[in-house]
């Protein structure tokens, strides 16, 4: 299981922005090794996240978001107190979900 | 005070709780499985507008995109693309130069401002792109050169 995500969702009027930072490898299949073997790519292919339990979207993610993403988003219709949950889904099919409050 | 045929019933709906919640990482699978690996793997703007099926993206001035004029680390450029506009279906985040240009998608729903951040890698400086489709099938871009220094031994 991965390292859990830190989320923080701040509500400013009827909005809320969601800043999101993972912990993940985002491995390419670019890089070589020093045996100059290939290192396989690893990376997050799917990221959704939820407003009370509600999806708000989905992101489909290559190889090329930077190690250890970072994402913002701003929701709306959220107040302090809703819950935003964030997922993703790497290529290896390892998941991980975390939730926060709106503040 | 429980009878058998009572604990018997309630056990069978926790079952099909548990199976309901099972169904949850299936449903995620699938979506996973509806990862678009071709249009990860094109290499150029064309080539991924025509794996997504949409036309030709024409310039605008309502799609904005962020980014540093000069980013020292390519390995963390820290790129945005938002739209003004309504009726946003999807925003990519492409980088010209990188092996694959397509770095991001989003599939936004009515819930979500068309306003994302993230942070990309960039393999040499290159145009970065935002293209908003709309969900009238026009597709709208904005660009922004942004210049790579390895080794902050200049542009």
């Amino acid at each position: 299981m991965a390292d859990p995500m830190r989320i923080r969702a701040q509500a400013a009027g009827d909005k809320a922005t969601v800043r999101v930072l993972m912990a993940h490898e985002m491995e390419t299949g670019q890089r070589k090794d020093a045996a100059g073997k290939v290192i396989p790519a690893w990376h997050i292919q799917e990221v959704t996240a939820q407003l009370n339990g509600k999806p708000v979207f989905t992101a489909y993610w290559g190889p090329a978001v930077s190690k250890n993403p970072f994402l913002q988003f701003v929701v709306k219709g959220a107040k302090a107190g809703d819950k935003v949950s964030v997922s993703w889904v790497d290529n290896k099919g390892d998941k991980r979900t975390d939730e926060a409050t709106v503040s | 005070m429980h009878t058998r045929r009572e604990l018997l019933s309630h056990s069978a709906r926790v079952t099909a709780l548990l199976a309901s919640v099972g169904m949850l990482p299936a449903v995620a699978q699938a979506q996973a499985a509806g990862y678009n690996s071709a249009a990860f793997d094109a290499k150029s703007v064309g080539e991924l507008m025509k794996i997504l099926g949409a036309g030709s993206p024409v310039a605008s001035t309502d799609v904005a995109i962020t980014g540093p004029d000069i980013a020292e680390n390519g390995a963390v450029v820290p790129v945005g693309a938002s739209t003004t506009l309504g009726g946003t279906k999807r925003i990519l985040i492409l980088v010209e130069k990188n092996p694959s240009v397509l770095t991001a998608m989003f599939e936004i729903s009515d819930a979500v401002e068309s306003n994302f951040s993230t942070r990309v890698k960039m393999g040499q400086s290159s145009n970065v792109y935002a293209v908003a489709m709309m969900n009238d099938g026009k597709v709208l871009f904005a660009q922004k050169e942004v210049k790579v220094t390895l080794g902050g031994c200049g542009g």
